[in-house]
Parts: C-alpha cells; sequence; structure tokens
C-alpha cells in the first residue's frame, strides 16, 4: 500500500526534518530532497523569518507537518486559538496529512511540553479517539498518530500499547506514524518484544514511518534524536515495512545535528528496504492476478 | 456534623494522591493531574525529585500509586526521568531567551528565578516561545529572587521578551507617503507595525544586552573546534558590570528578519505611544512635544527627522 487515505493517496519517498542549521545550505544549495517535516509549532506564528524562511521552502519543496503539543490525549478540550493557528499554517504548506503524538501533555491549561504515556484504558482511548475526530474534521485534513517513547507503565492501564495505539485508530478512524525508533527504545525499557508490538497494529492505516537514534543509559534508553538509528531498529524498520509496504519515512536528528548531507545520506538507507518492500509488492500483484484473486493479507 | 471534604487527587495533604482507575475523563483528567503534580515540583540541586512530599511523606509513596517499579527502576526513578526532561527543557528554554537576566544574576541565581516563576506561573501556552511572557510581572511581583537587581531584572525581562514578539509578529503592508497625501492631521491614525515594541525603561538594558551578547558569541569562539587553531587569540571575556540606572526609551524593532533596538528622545516616545494607542497624528504629536520649551521650528525639524526615519524603517502600516 504505497499510498492509502491515511496520507492522502501520496508516495513521499524519504524525507528529512526542516531544522534551522540546514536552512542555509538547503537554500542556496537546493538539494534534492523528497519531502522535508516541519514542526508545526515552529511556524504558528504571525510573520519574521521562520514564515519566510517556511515560504522559500514551499516554493522548492513538499513539506509535511508534524506537531508536539496537539495533546490529543489530555483530558483537556482542544485549544480553538491554536487549532485556527494550525489551519491557516495547514492552508499555507498544503501538507496532505497532519501528525501528532499519541500522548498527553497538559492538564488544566498548564503545558508541559513534553510527551507524556497514556493510561492504557478503554476510557482514555474514547476519549482520545473522540478529540482526534474532532482535530480531524476541523483541520479538513487526514490525521496520523504517532506512538511515543515511554518510561514508565502505569497500574490503571488494561491492555498493552499497541492494543491501545489500535484501538484510538479504529475509534477514530485515522491513520499511524508508526516510529520504530520509539517501539524499540520502549520495547527495552518495559521488556516486550518490539516484534510483537509492529506485527499486531493495524498495516493498512500506517500512513507514515519515523526512524531515528536514541541513547543508552545503564537503565533505561532515552529518546535523544541525537545520532544514526541504530542496526536493531534498522531491521526493526525493514519488519514493519515489509507489513504494511512502501511508506513514507522520515528519519528524526534533533540534537547534535551533522551535515546536511550526513543527515539526508542517513535516511537514504531506508530506500534500500523501501525497495525491497515495493518488489514484494510488485511480485504479489502480479501473483493474484495470475491467480485471478486478490485474497486479503494477515497481520504478520 | 462536618462534611468531609471532597478528595483531589494530586492535591497534596489527602491520602489518595492519584485515581486507583482510569474509567472516565474525570478519572483521566485525575490521573494527569496526579502525574503533573509530581513530575513539576522543582528538583533537588542535585537534580532529583524531592524524596519528601510538602506534608511530609515520602515522594516514592506516592509515585508509587501511579508507575508501576520495572526490575531495573522503582516507580519514583521512572517518573524522576519525566520529572527531569520537564525542568530541564524549560529551564533551557529560559536560559536562552534571557541572557541577559543569566548575566546580572549568575547562572544558580537565575534558575532559582526560573523556577520559582515556573512554579508560579507554569506554561499556559501550547508553545514554547510564550514562556517568558509573564517573567517581568513575576520579578515585579516578587522582588526578593533578584534583590538588589529587581527593578534591574523587571527591565530586562521587558526587554527579553520584546525581543521575543518581535522576532516573529506579523509584518503588515507598510504606510507609504502616497497614502498621505490630502490627509488631515487632525483626523489621520497611523498604525505601528505589529513587531515594533515600544519600551521606556529605568536602566540602559539595550546596551547591557548588546555586550552580553558579545560577550557569549566571544566565549562559544574560545569553545569551539573549529579552525581557531591559527586564528589571532582573544582576550579572556570580562564579567559585565550592571549598567547604571538612566532612563532608556527604546524601540526594539525588526529589519530583514533581524532584530535592532533603536533609541528614542523621550518625546519621540511619546508621541510613538500615543499612535499605538489610537490617538491622532495631532494628538499624538501634542501628548510627545513639550510646550514652548523651544523655539518652534526646531520641533518642527526635529520631529520631519523623526518621521522619515520611521517611515523609511517601515514602522507605520496600513490597516
Amino acid at each position: 500500500m504505497p499510498a492509502n487515505r491515511f496520507n492522502a493517496h501520496t508516495d513521499y519517498g524519504v524525507g528529512i526534518g526542516l531544522r534551522i542549521p540546514h536552512y542555509d545550505h538547503i537554500l542556496s544549495k537546493k538539494p534534492t530532497v523528497d519531502w522535508f517535516e516541519i514542526i508545526s509549532e515552529n511556524y504558528l506564528v504571525d510573520g519574521g523569518r521562520p514564515l519566510a524562511v517556511l515560504d522559500r521552502i514551499l516554493e522548492q519543496y513538499r513539506v509535511v507537518q508534524h506537531g508536539v503539543s496537539l495533546y490529543f490525549g489530555s483530558a483537556d478540550k482542544p485549544d480553538r486559538a491554536q487549532l485556527r493557528r494550525l489551519k491557516n499554517l495547514v492552508k499555507r504548506t498544503r501538507t496532505p496529512w497532519l501528525s501528532d503524538h499519541l500522548c498527553w501533555g497538559s492538564i488544566d491549561g498548564s503545558y508541559s511540553h513534553d510527551l507524556l504515556p497514556m493510561p492504557y484504558t478503554f476510557s482514555a482511548a474514547k476519549r482520545t479517539a473522540e478529540k482526534i475526530r474532532h482535530v480531524s474534521d476541523f483541520l479538513e485534513i487526514p490525521i496520523c498518530v504517532e506512538n511515543v517513547s515511554s518510561y514508565t507503565e502505569f497500574h490503571v492501564s488494561e491492555m498493552t500499547e499497541w492494543e491501545f495505539l489500535s484501538e484510538v485508530v479504529e475509534r477514530a478512524d485515522c491513520g499511524i506514524l508508526l516510529d520504530v525508533n520509539n517501539i524499540y527504545v520502549s520495547s527495552r525499557n518495559h521488556g516486550f518484544n518490539p516484534y510483537d508490538y509492529v506485527d499486531n497494529v493495524p498495516h493498512h492505516r500506517v500512513g507514515q514511518m519515523h526512524i531515528a537514534g536514541h541513547t543508552k543509559f545503564e537503565k533505561y534508553i532515552l529518546d535523544t534524536h541525537d545520532h544514526a538509528p541504530i542496526d536493531p531498529v534498522w531491521k526493526l524498520y525493514a519488519h514493519a515495512t515489509k507489513l504494511c509496504g512502501v511508506t513514507a519515512t522520515l528519519l528524526e536528528w534533533d540534537d547534535k545535528i551533522p551535515s546536511f548531507d550526513e543527515v539526508h545520506a542517513e535516511a537514504l538507507k531506508s530506500t534500500e528496504y523501501i525497495d525491497d518492500a515495493r518488489a514484494a509488492q510488485k511480485r504479489r500483484t502480479q501473483r493474484d492476478f495470475v491467480g485471478g484473486v486478490s485474497s486479503p493479507r494477515r497481520a504478520s | 456534623m462536618a462534611r468531609a471534604k471532597k478528595t483531589k487527587p494530586g492535591r497534596i495533604g489527602r491520602k489518595v494522591f492519584a485515581p486507583a482507575q482510569v474509567k472516565s475523563t474525570r478519572e483521566l483528567a485525575d490521573f494527569q493531574r496526579a502525574m503533573w503534580t509530581l513530575i513539576s515540583r522543582p528538583l533537588t540541586p542535585a537534580n532529583h525529585m524531592p524524596r519528601r512530599w510538602k506534608d511530609g511523606r515520602p515522594t516514592a509513596a506516592l509515585a508509587a500509586q501511579i508507575a508501576k517499579p520495572n526490575d531495573r527502576l522503582t516507580s519514583f526513578e521512572r517518573l524522576e526521568i519525566y520529572s527531569r526532561m520537564y525542568w530541564f527543557r524549560v529551564l533551557d528554554s529560559l536560559y536562552d531567551d534571557c541572557p541577559g537576566l543569566r548575566a546580572v544574576l549568575g547562572v544558580p541565581r537565575f534558575t532559582k528565578l526560573a523556577e520559582a516563576y515556573l512554579v508560579k506561573y507554569p506554561s499556559r501556552s501550547f508553545s514554547l516561545r510564550n514562556l517568558p511572557s509573564r517573567l517581568a510581572r513575576f520579578i515585579r511581583e516578587e522582588p526578593r529572587w533578584t534583590a538588589p537587581h529587581a527593578a534591574l531584572c523587571h527591565d530586562l525581562a521587558l526587554f527579553e521578551w520584546a525581543r521575543v514578539e518581535v522576532f516573529d509578529s506579523a509584518a503588515l503592508p507598510v504606510f507609504t507617503l502616497d497614502d498621505l497625501l490630502g490627509a488631515d492631521p487632525a483626523k489621520l491614525k497611523l498604525m505601528l507595525q505589529p513587531y515594533l515594541q515600544l519600551l521606556d525603561l529605568r536602566y540602559p538594558v539595550d546596551d547591557f544586552i548588546l555586550a552580553v551578547k558579545q560577550r557569549e558569541e566571544l566565549s562559544r569562539g574560545e569553545a569551539s573546534n573549529t579552525s581557531l587553531a591559527s586564528a589571532p587569540a582573544k582576550k579572556t571575556p570580562k564579567k559585565i558590570r550592571p549598567p547604571a540606572r538612566g532612563r532608556t526609551c527604546v524601540a526594539v524593532h525588526r529589519l530583514e528578519g533581524r532584530i535592532y533596538f533603536k533609541r528614542l528622545e523621550p518625546a519621540a516616545f511619546q508621541v510613538l505611544s500615543a499612535l499605538r494607542s489610537g490617538k491622532t497624528l495631532a494628538q499624538a504629536l501634542a501628548a510627545g512635544i513639550p510646550r514652548a520649551r523651544r523655539p518652534r521650528e526646531d520641533w518642527a525639524a526635529k520631529v520631519q527627522a523623526w518621521f522619515r526615519v520611521w517611515m523609511e524603517l517601515g514602522w507605520f502600516c496600513q490597516r
């Protein structure tokens, strides 16, 4: 499924995050890049250099918006002023889909500016799905929700994280931004098999994937995005790509950012797995055509 | 008979800190309030969550109501990761936005000020950009955190917030000379660009900030390994003395994406402030120019010069 309704039936390929240290390189050298992911919040302003740079980028590149503050899982109601700003930005960027995290981060109007993990309960899933539908209806754009890295588990949880993710996206009828690095990080912190996670999410809803680097400490792993993905993350990505099909993929690199060329070269490693998935998809299509039937594929 | 108080999870002094289940939106809010209360309490000097809660109970017992332990970390330690991430993120953000305050107070006192500020005024915006928006107010309300430099720090907080506002506020189409043709000064209202900030300060913090920024640039140069081997030796950055008191009217503005500061005569400041408040041009001039202090022709030339510069800088915009 190279394109689905959760990424507006696009086939975007491999992107990288638009980051300030790379502005000059991108604007002067105009490198070939499939697409850039922007952090929406950096551009929810009224003017100045952020929007001036964005407009120049938009003249030459495709841009997808990724957010960090919608907090679908917060019990608080959505911030209408924020949504109005976001809608203006959506019109400006013409992003085919918009992503944000399956988490909470504000309560009683106070903001943590962090991606805090959800209690995995049916009630929380219902509330979260309602907010996703509300935001999607307001913005009039498909939404993909991203699984976050987490460092704690809660007594109140009633299911696994991947069951919670599935429950939310089915109720909201939205897409998934599958972050395989986050799955890996959480699996190490909580002691589950990351392949169980990848195998058991609804693959037809995956509209985008993230890959990234993390940092290992003595007792836990932190999602730091400060270096390249490690091999086990690439392997998990390859597995996810086999299951989900060719999917728009983005490398996140947010700290100790190296040169543009280094980040882009690292991101392009994913093309190897995407090409494999594309070939497998082609073989499946040919086989189905020869057989004259199109049987539904199993999740794993 | 006295009625039992209704318990609200997350509030101290009650036995129940966090709900035992999340089966409704109210319980979800209670759960999130409890966790937020725990992780947003300031860290100890060694960057740990405090071992005791405000009522004397072990914080670990409260954390255990929320988080599961695992084979490597206790409930307390797992939540402490989030507490650290929260405090490091918001303190880093204020650190970057407030170089002048840091220079006056030093990093340890600045950090204490920032923690106290965020406890009283936690972020109310989805964007970290707005984090320093109430810092000047806090310094005025609680001068003990900045004594004996409270007035200077208040001005610095105003100035540093103005820089944030100027950086990304809207720029509207500029008002041109053609727009002035045939206009009656008694009725003409000139609108100022949203990105223009006017400050009437008690200290010359504009010069101070420039000195601080130059010092930081110098420090960065010396800390960098890049291509400095053959560079001429630079002087060690010196600590900058806080400025002496002196009324300073300044415009913080933007030109081609960069932030600039421009000193204003008090009379010019009054004229611009009056225009910003919606006065007509004639009313603004009357508000700014003192009567009969100087020959009228001196003021005419001066005012013409002000307006020529302001027009060139694009400070006036169309409604």
